[in-house]
């Protein structure tokens, strides 16, 4: 241990820096005894590759998550991006810009695992520009001052890691592996997400405070990241029972959400941030961390669509997707002649 | 400046596959895809795509309709019969314990 | 190559570093790293708001480089003005008057068009400039230049494969293309101006003379310029300048607003 005041580089900030992550992105091939039928390879937790058969359901229900992932990366550039032009110092700044850089290529990596299934990119995004589909309802928070690209940092990040370590197990191969990519990636934005809030809370008051009303504004729609609760009484109609026969969820929402709250407690008091929520403490009896109640009436409102953001975020990425159309089209109007110049060059020859 | 040729306004980039080679020694593997109007365009944007953290040194991308992949129900026929060429394999082979170096 | 590094660096044996509190070579330094500076700032605009999620990060990627070689230079500035600042300290707390920048990095981002002939003629000059000072006499510029000159010379290729696909694209990017060439043309000439410190600098044997590198730029560029089938505009036309003595333009005030008001709203603050 390093004592009180610095971070400990050795010690696990987020999931992506657990065992979890490694035991995730281990796998065992046992295809050669299995065979290729699709059921007998999900019972024996073996991945499924795009050439193999499946069932149309399994296909749509990947398809319209891996989607819903690849559009979350994307959306996911802006709340930050837009502090990159006004980051405190040059150092945050870099950091910053890389960060949204690596979200970009999230998206990316997320968009190719989803072509695998037999659906082209920009079909994807028309969906997310004509709000046919979702991305995660984090985004259509606002960014209000410096702190918040620390509290993203810290709980965003550190949600969607928790989220997706299970994720790197996933039966459909080629998004298992993006995930793998990905949350090697993620450690490293809830690291330098940590790090900014330290930083302020070590900095001046008016610092400590910004962290503070970061945190505050942050940490609900954080836990809420997990989506609603699919245990118990809750389970019954969701999703969650087929994705985990499927082996395209490994936790339910409830499971991740605790886990999160017993990694971030103990960060929360480290950093000196107190989290806002009355009704958190530790249980003894149950080994984890209570908490209070999410306010799900706001979070379908926001799901909605009635967020502070959600029409900014989507206006965003389409304009910068329409402005840049004629752009994709020059490209491709060169390709075409430069094939067409080849052929007459050849047929010369 | 001649026109567009036809189709030169189709709606999206093709795909291209991406295949790294980590480091000296090591074989290119496929690490994913991205879309490029064009081979050249497609080599630069899986630098920044593909290996942002010096994650290799030679890239390859190959349009992703050139590529002609064995489909899964014609397994059998094309792994299997290599399955019982187990002279293939040096553990075939019984050799004296005492014998160095091989 | 070595014809060349004498002719821009005379002097260069007989160099021996930078002295303290040596204010007009470490007003050259400036320019140099304010110009990387400015544009790294303006190109990060571009994140979200490139035409394919791809150039995004790209453009990302240019920004990065530049701001690293902003950041190389500044502590080593720091050193030789005598003021002992940091990288955020020129950054951060300058005022207008006190950057260096030539005005073409300030201007407001345009079109993809727009940012792809800026880029061109940055990355070409760029080229040039960091081929001449890997031979400087100033060990530190040196070291700065051959890192640099790896980087630029990759924003050199990016822009020119654009311009080429644009120039000779569409109708509509082959105007707009051209367009953006006029448009940014009247800002290029400033990047080849003989201002004092430069001249000081290369009586040191430390820094390069700007007009010596208008020619191989300008060949650079026209020959990009005729791939993609477009005219480089003659340039007799109004031009900037003043960038190098602290003379800026309008939209130069308000990217320092931007960038700085964090920093300035809490003084003696880290971050
Ligand atoms: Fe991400
Ligand atoms: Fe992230």
């Amino acid at each position: 241990m390093y004592g009180n005041d610095v971070i400990d580089p050795n010690e696990p900030l987020n999931a992506a820096e657990t065992g979890a992550y490694d035991a995730a992105a281990a796998h065992e091939d046992q295809r050669e005894a299995i065979g290729s039928d699709f059921d007998a390879l999900i019972a024996a937790d073996q991945r499924i590759e795009p050439r193999d058969a499946m069932p149309d359901t399994y296909r749509e229900t990947l398809i319209r998550q891996i989607a819903q992932h690849a559009h979350s990366e994307i959306i996911g550039m802006q709340p930050e991006g837009n502090w990159i032009t006004r980051a405190p110092s040059l150092r945050r700044k870099a950091i910053l810009i890389a960060k949204v850089q690596d979200e970009a290529g999230h998206g990316l990596y997320l968009y190719s695992a989803a072509e695998t299934l037999g659906v082209d990119r920009q079909e994807l995004l028309d969906r997310l520009h004509d709000g046919k589909q979702k991305y995660s309802s984090i985004f259509n928070y606002p960014t209000l001052t410096w702190a918040d690209c620390g509290a993203i940092g810290w709980l965003v990040d550190g949600a969607a890691i928790m989220n997706q370590v299970p994720l790197c197990r996933c039966s459909y191969g080629p998004y298992a592996r993006a995930m793998i990519r990905v949350c090697k990636e993620e450690s490293f934005h809830q690291r330098q997400g940590f790090e900014i809030l330290w930083t302020l809370m070590r900095g001046t008051e008016a610092q400590q405070a910004m962290a503070q009303d970061a945190a505050d504004r942050w940490w609900w729609p954080a836990l809420a990241m997990f989506g609603p609760p699919d245990t118990g009484e809750a389970a019954k109609g969701g999703h969650t029972e087929q994705s985990m026969a499927w082996g395209i969820k490994r936790f339910s929402n409830d499971d991740l959400r605790q886990k999160f709250v017993d990694m971030m407690v103990p960060q929360a008091e480290k950093l000196g941030i107190v989290l806002p929520d009355p009704h958190l403490r530790w249980n003894e009896e149950r080994g984890h961390y209570d908490f209070g109640e999410i306010d799900w009436d706001e979070f379908w409102q926001v799901l909605r669509g009635d967020g502070p953001c959600n029409a900014e975020r989507i206006e965003h990425r389409r304009r910068a997707h329409d402005e840049g159309a004629w752009v994709r089209e020059a490209a491709n109007a060169y390709a075409a002649k430069q094939t067409i110049r080849e052929n007459e060059k050849e047929s010369a020859a | 400046m001649t026109d567009a040729p036809e189709g030169a306004t189709e709606r999206s980039w093709p795909l291209w596959e991406v295949f790294v080679r980590g480091k000296r020694g090591l074989s290119h593997v496929h690490v994913g895809s991205l879309h490029a109007p064009d081979a050249e365009m497609a080599l630069r944007n899986a630098r920044d795509v593909y290996t942002r953290r010096q994650e290799g040194v030679s890239i390859w991308v190959v349009k992703a309709d050139d590529v002609t992949a064995s489909s899964p129900s014609e397994k059998d026929s094309f792994f299997d019969p290599a399955g019982d060429k187990i002279y293939r394999h040096p553990t075939f082979y019984d050799v004296p314990e005492d014998v160095e170096y091989l | 190559m070595s014809t060349m590094r004498n002719e821009s660096l005379p002097g260069a044996a007989e160099n021996t570093g930078a002295a303290p509190g040596d204010k007009p070579y470490a007003g050259y330094l400036l320019g140099l790293a304010d110009d990387a500076m400015v544009y790294a700032q303006r190109l990060g605009e571009w994140m979200t708001n490139a035409p394919q999620i791809e150039e995004d990060m790209a453009l990302g990627n240019i920004a990065l480089d530049l701001l690293g070689q902003a950041r190389g230079l500044y502590p080593y500035i720091g050193s030789i003005d005598g003021s002992g600042r940091g990288e955020d300290d020129y950054a951060m707390q300058r005022d207008e008057r006190d950057w260096r920048n030539v005005h073409l990095v300030e201007q407001e981002r345009g079109d993809f068009a727009d940012e792809m002939a800026r880029l061109l003629w940055f990355s070409a000059y760029q080229v040039e400039l960091h081929t001449a000072l890997t031979g400087s006499g100033d060990d530190v510029v040196a070291g700065v230049a051959g890192k640099a000159l790896k980087e630029v010379r990759y924003h050199l290729d990016h822009a020119s494969l654009w311009v080429v696909r644009l120039g000779d694209g569409t109708e509509e990017s082959h105007r707009r293309m051209q367009a953006a060439l006029d448009r940014v043309l009247p800002y290029v000439a400033e990047l080849f101006d003989d201002d004092e410190a430069s001249v000081l600098a290369v009586d040191r044997g430390a820094g390069v003379l700007p007009s010596s590198l208008h020619d191989r730029v300008e060949g650079r560029v026209a020959a990009v310029v005729a791939q993609a089938t477009l005219t480089l505009p003659d340039g007799s036309r109004w031009r900037s300048r003043g960038g190098r003595s602290g003379i800026h333009s309008r939209p130069m005030g308000y990217l320092l607003a931007e960038m700085q008001h964090i920093a300035r709203s809490h003084p003696g603050a880290t971050w």
